[in-house]
């Protein structure tokens, strides 16, 4: 450009591209409202009518659960509405405050932290306790899965062998700086670097990987390019790949029971439907259900349909 | 407007700037990520461009490929290749390297078609042969358009590049995952505006180096024949 | 390519999602840009700013802008009017430029032709400026389209649906085939709208059209 004033220019559009942002806004949106309403009625926006709304996390496992769930409500009856494939906790959590939602398979111990960062239960009972003295109005915990899906530390078998390694403690005799994969907000949980060195006093580094202890890192720590990988503990991967998990004694990391959340819209004879579906999913269950999707790539529509048919409850 | 202010704050910390995962760091990694992408895909399209550009074949070809190219989705391109090639920089900078290829392949070939037909023809008037035509004619005078090319693949990348974070490696998107997986908004904010001053930046270096690509005698010569 | 057959009601789901985000956005582009590309192509003060201003909002990366939007349009997270209007403005930065363009373009003997007929403004422009700068404006708009399905995809990371869901989802299973699937229908979808402009625009642009819609 030969425009000699063209760096004050700049620095002029950068502060009207950020005002840009702000002010163009409202035009589209006001030819947009028709166009987009459609769809945005499937984003969670309005808990219509009798409907049950079950919503599910981003996360394949989970929404295999909540299918589960929807299907079995759907056998007795119940008309349900899908609502799958929602960020995480801190997007989906306002919405099912907010009535959207009905029905959101959880997880007990980090829900519990997501309330409460300073609780103290350590046990699937305890948590189950302080989750119905957390939760806000109007929603309640129904009763737990003896399934757990936890954030677990784990080792290759050859590295886990060469260091000795079965219990977190023992990574104190590492010699080598320890890198772990984990999504990122690993690094501020109360069970990352943070906590481990507190428990165990242990230093590991975080190589951020975002697909929830998925295959990619796996591969990072099966190609050895780092030495540890939180994965959660239904994952068939670490059965197929024979990865060592790391035991917890300090209970750094809380139990996971597949905890449900209903709202006031679920009557007791649907909080029994699905509490007759968590009370047959068992970890060894959970572990199925989530090989048939990752090894077998079924749907989630119908891993449930086989699984509720082989549980007699379809 | 809070936030806003919120995430300035987080920018200008001194604490936030240093150590291996610091700002400072950060950003030249991005930098890094970004200059790496562009020198790759100039590399690739350059010469394909040039070609293009001095025998007039395959262009038909060369706007199919680029338009395929800019409709490729960079998080598809990256979350396959990353599945492929494992954590780390291979990943990603494949997905950049497509990202910017576009942009260079169709200034290289239009640098070319924006010489003057006159100008060449009175060169081969004179006996330059097409290799003489090709580096003292068209590849001088084509080399602004190049240049204008270069500059868009680069701050198209380097917004990009904050994907990289999303398989394992580094860069301004470590904040940017960061802040958005524990609605940490000054982070994420904080980091999108450090991804826009890098931009800012390297648009402005492309800005003087577009200036400086320009020969001298041309820019005489536009100004004789405009004015 | 079993994952294909087996999952095509969710890949029709997730193609219309992406329809229905993005078509919006291309079409709010192209209307907000006439006029902006109307006003740099004829206030000269205004040309750096905008045009600039337009550059500079491609340096925004994109992610952060659909997660900032809500905050300050007051749409909920998960709302799909913050991906639609994050591309409108992604396409207005990349249309402006060609409207102004396309409109610099015009020959000064059209317009003054336009202007000794006794057109009035308004008229001129549409039926005079507004064709002759149409080619221009039409190779702008097909960029636009092209990266406007492309660009939508990153939506799904914040869990909006599109194709990108494809992604994120293949990602985190390890489904290969699911990722390429999103990337095929994508580039198809991209693709197809290109040439569904190139169409439109031989219809509509032989300028008498223009003519008789005035």
């Amino acid at each position: 450009m030969k425009n000699p004033t063209r760096r004050s220019a700049l620095a002029l559009a950068a502060v009207a591209a950020l005002a840009l942002t702000g002010c163009g806004s409202s035009d589209p949106l006001g030819g947009q409202d028709t166009a987009s309403g459609s769809s945005s009625a499937t984003g969670g926006t309005g808990g219509s009518g009798d409907a049950l709304v079950i919503g599910s996390q981003q996360y394949y496992s989970n929404e295999i659960i909540a299918e589960l769930y929807a299907q079995a409500l759907e056998a007795e009856g119940y008309t349900v509405e899908r609502d799958y494939q929602i960020g995480q906790r801190e997007v989906y959590l306002p919405e099912v405050e907010s009535g959207a939602i009905d029905v959101m398979p959880e997880y007990g111990g980090n829900l519990l932290q997501y309330y409460d960062a300073e609780a103290t239960a350590t046990s699937p009972e305890d948590i189950q306790a302080a989750l119905t003295e957390v939760l806000p109005q109007g929603l309640r915990p129904l009763e737990p899965a003896e399934a757990t899906d936890q954030d677990s530390y784990n080792v290759t078998r050859a590295f886990a062998e060469k260091h000795s390694l079965t219990s977190l403690a023992d990574l104190k005799n590492v010699d080598e700086p320890l890198k772990v994969a984990a999504n990122s907000e690993f690094e501020t949980r109360p069970y990352g670097p943070a906590g481990l060195k507190e428990a165990y006093g242990v230093d590991v580094t975080v190589v951020p990987v975002e697909d929830s202890g998925g295959p990619l890192t796996v591969k990072a720590l099966v190609d050895g390019d780092v030495q540890l990988a939180d994965i959660y503990s239904a994952d068939p991967s670490i059965a197929a790949e024979d990865l060592v998990t790391l035991e917890d004694p300090e209970n750094l990391i809380l139990p996971q029971n597949v905890t449900p959340i209903a709202s006031e819209a679920v009557d007791e004879e649907a909080a029994a439907i699905i509490e007759k579906v968590n009370a047959k999913l068992t970890p060894e269950a959970l572990i199925g259900l989530n090989r048939e999707s990752v090894e077998k790539e079924a749907s989630s529509e119908d891993i449930a349909q086989a699984w509720l048919a082989g549980q007699g409850l379809s | 407007m809070n936030q806003l202010w919120e995430a300035v704050l987080w920018c200008l910390d001194p604490a936030h700037w240093t150590g291996p995962s610091g700002i400072a760091a950060r950003s030249l990694e991005h930098l890094g990520y970004t200059l790496l992408a562009v020198v790759i895909a100039a590399a690739i399209a350059v010469p394909i461009g040039w070609w293009v550009g001095h025998t007039g074949r395959g262009r038909g070809a060369a706007v199919a490929l680029s338009g395929a190219a800019r409709a490729l989705p960079t998080l598809g391109v990256l979350t396959l290749t990353a599945l492929l090639l494992g954590i780390g920089l291979a990943g990603p900078m494949t997905a950049f390297v497509i990202l910017a290829v576009p942009s260079i392949l169709a200034a290289a070939y239009a640098g070319f078609e924006a010489v003057d037909r006159r100008v060449i023809d009175a060169a081969r008037a004179q006996g330059y042969t097409g290799a003489q035509v090709l580096w003292q004619i068209e590849v001088p005078l084509g080399l602004p358009v190049l240049v204008g090319g270069l500059r868009s693949a680069a701050l198209q990348v380097v917004a990009t590049a904050t994907l990289a974070a999303y398989v394992g490696a580094g860069g301004l998107g470590r904040y940017l995952f960061l802040g958005l997986k524990t609605q940490d908004y000054a982070m994420m904010l904080g980091s999108s505006l450090l991804v826009v001053v890098l931009a800012l930046v390297l648009d402005g270096v492309f800005a003087l180096a577009g200036r400086a690509a320009v020969p001298r005698g041309v820019t005489v010569a536009r100004r004789g024949v405009n004015a | 390519m079993n994952w294909v057959l087996d999952n095509l009601p969710l890949i029709a789901d997730r193609t219309w999602a992406h329809l229905a985000t993005s078509l919006p956005a291309i079409l709010a582009a192209l209307v907000i840009s006439v006029p902006l590309g109307w006003l740099a192509h004829r206030y000269r003060i205004l040309n750096g700013p905008v045009l600039t201003g337009a550059g500079l909002m491609y340096a925004i990366p994109s992610l952060p802008l659909f997660i900032v939007l809500p905050v300050l349009i007051g749409t909920g997270v998960r709302d799909v009017v913050n991906v639609v209007v994050a591309l409108t403005l992604y396409g207005v930065a990349l249309l402006v430029r060609s409207v102004a363009d396309g409109l610099d373009g015009v020959p000064p003997e059209a317009r003054g032709a336009a202007v000794a007929l006794g057109y009035p403004p308004l008229r001129r422009f549409l039926t005079v400026d507004l064709p002759l700068a149409g080619p221009v404006i039409l190779s702008g708009l097909r960029v636009v389209a092209v990266s406007t399905v492309s660009l939508c995809t990153v939506g799904a990371v914040l869990g909006i649906p599109s194709l990108g869901l494809l992604f994120t989802d293949g990602f985190q299973r390890g489904i290969l085939a699911e990722i390429l699937t999103g990337i095929v229908l994508t580039v198809v979808l991209a693709l197809a709208l290109d040439r569904l402009l190139v169409v439109l625009g031989r219809l509509a642009m032989p300028w008498t059209r223009a003519e008789a819609g005035a």
